[in-house]
């Protein structure tokens, strides 16, 4: 299964991919009109230190902690793919306190929102990927 | 307690008496769930009895269920106190079952007050849940502190004065001494008026069946890592086992969901002939209220017990983290709670703190703090 990854080496940490996920998961047609001066909720989001920087999303786990914790039953597996139900979820917060990549925050209603690889807007592949100016982020088969 | 409800998380009944879900929303599993996995659901009918020797099950209706491998996830039962007068209050309740969120909503009209004696997750939840319908809600406690079974006293302080804000009131280190009708006799000679009684002191394990057929059980149910308890082909898991906490290394009931996930999966990988085994429960709890979100993990040393806390704090957040002998044991996060999960996974995988650099992970719950190769393993392949 794809699944996106980052070669820490090319991130730059500008933040674009940030904003390209927020922007692809908004449904809105123009980017100034969904972003600009908004607080912003991607469902990626750049670490690191003053040597390295590097992105943040689902690894969309084989085994995944966040699913087994989920109180509502809102977190599922389908085809390898981790996916929330927002209707489900009561932002409880329980995903945020055992996925051990830091991976998952909640939204701007209090319910969690994470990567589900741009499969569920209407990007067709992930935009963090797409938008990507180093082409430090993938989208591919790994081991 | 046997349920006539589809399976449902049995946490999520404050959210429903909040308005923040629904019965339909609140199924875990989707409808053709069991029929799709083969298995056959007993809706309303309680194991009463179990006999190890013959391998049978008896049901509340006399049936008598024979089984290969059994696992017994009964759960646990909503302890009430033997009060003086609880007799003579009408509208008394527990708070753990969707029927009591049921019973409750149509009890609790905009003009009552509701008194709920416990201030522990289930009391406190109930508190948020009923805020909205209720007139007024009273919260009492023996404990001093609100939460006192996963928050130290500052950080209790903390989460009672945010409660406070949004109009609950508290009595604690006061509990009530007897009930007359609609009064509430507490110990320090004070009498609470009430409409509506919640009883949240707290639950035990439903222990009795293994217990009874001889099985060891302690607080709850004993299993090992594989989820067998002292019984031959007999698994247990969920709130009513008592396994290994490894956080603080002894045997602790731990009632939260996903230790009882993660035993359910492994008792029935166990069951099937396979090879799982669950060694890494520790206590861990999200818990909101209006807005403020705690979370819990794993043991809290003090300095007595060669622990240290590293602690951060200001009028939006309180950070504490444990450490001992090299590692993280426990954390205390209140209004930060960004990534958590990072510590958790350092109590669980036992990371050594000579392995990381502690002192941007005090700061920021960070996977930087981590050494390239750990990171890249993380994030650089399929996990």
């Amino acid at each position: 299964m794809k699944r996106v990854y980052v070669n820490e080496e090319w991130c730059l940490g500008c933040h674009l991919c940030e904003y390209n996920c927020a922007f692809a998961n908004s449904g809105k047609r123009d980017m100034a009109a969904a972003l600009k001066g908004k607080p912003i909720y991607p469902r990626i989001h750049i670490e690191g230190d003053d040597k390295i920087t590097y992105a943040v999303s689902c690894r969309h786990c084989t085994d995944p902690i966040c699913v087994k914790s989920c109180i509502a039953g809102a977190l599922s597996r389908q085809d390898g793919v981790i996916k929330v139900d927002r209707d489900k979820c009561v932002g409880c917060l329980t995903c945020v306190l055992v996925c051990p990549y830091g991976a998952l925050a909640p939204g701007e209603n209090g319910t969690m929102q994470k990567c589900e690889l741009c499969l569920e807007n209407s990007c067709g592949a992930p935009a963090c990927v797409t938008g990507c100016p180093n082409k430090a982020i993938v989208y591919e088969e790994r081991e | 307690m046997a349920e006539e409800h589809p399976v449902y998380c049995r946490p999520l009944i404050s959210y429903y008496l909040e308005g923040k879900t629904d019965l339909e929303r609140m199924r875990y599993r989707d409808a053709d769930f069991y029929d799709k996995n083969g298995c056959t659901v007993l809706y309303g009918r309680t194991a009463v009895g179990l006999d190890a020797k013959a391998k049978t099950v008896r049901l509340d209706d006399g049936t008598a269920l024979p089984y290969d491998a059994l696992c017994v996830a009964a759960g646990s039962s909503p302890f009430v106190p033997p009060f003086e007068g609880l007799e003579t209050v009408e509208n008394r309740f527990t708070f753990i079952t969707i029927e009591d969120a049921l019973a409750l909503e149509q009890a609790v009209h905009s003009d009552s007050r509701v008194l709920i004696v416990g201030a522990g997750l289930i009391g406190l939840k109930c508190a948020e849940g009923l805020h909205g319908r209720a007139a007024s809600v009273t919260v009492c406690d023996l404990a001093g502190r609100v939460l006192s079974s996963v928050l130290d006293d500052e950080c209790a302080s903390r989460m009672q004065k945010h409660l406070e804000k949004h109009g609950i009131r508290f009595l604690l280190g006061n509990s009530a001494k007897r009930f007359d009708g609609n009064k509430a006799y507490m110990n320090d000679g004070t009498v609470v008026e009430f409409d509506i009684l919640v009883l949240a002191v707290g639950v035990r394990a439903n222990t009795s069946l293994v217990r009874d057929a001889g099985g060891e059980v302690n607080r709850g149910i004993l299993v090992d890592s594989c989820m067998r308890t002292s019984l031959p082909d007999v698994y247990a898991a969920g709130d009513c086992t008592e396994g290994e906490d490894i956080s603080f290394g002894g045997r602790r009931v731990l009632a939260i969901l996903p230790n009882a996930y993660m035993q359910g999966h492994c008792a029935g990988v166990r069951m099937a002939d396979g090879k799982e085994v669950f060694d890494k429960a520790i206590p861990m709890n999200a818990v909101g209220f209006f807005g403020l979100h705690a979370m819990t993990a794993g043991t809290y040393y003090g300095e007595a017990d060669g622990g240290t806390c590293y602690e951060e704090k200001d009028e939006n957040k309180l950070k504490r983290l444990f450490t001992r002998d090299g590692y993280l044991t426990g954390f205390i996060l209140i209004g930060e709670t960004e990534r958590a999960g990072i510590y958790t996974s350092m109590i669980r995988e036992k990371t050594p703190l000579d392995s990381v650099n502690f002192d941007v992970l005090k700061k920021i719950a960070t996977s930087a703090a981590f050494l390239p190769e750990i990171r890249r393993k993380k994030f650089g392949g399929v996990v």
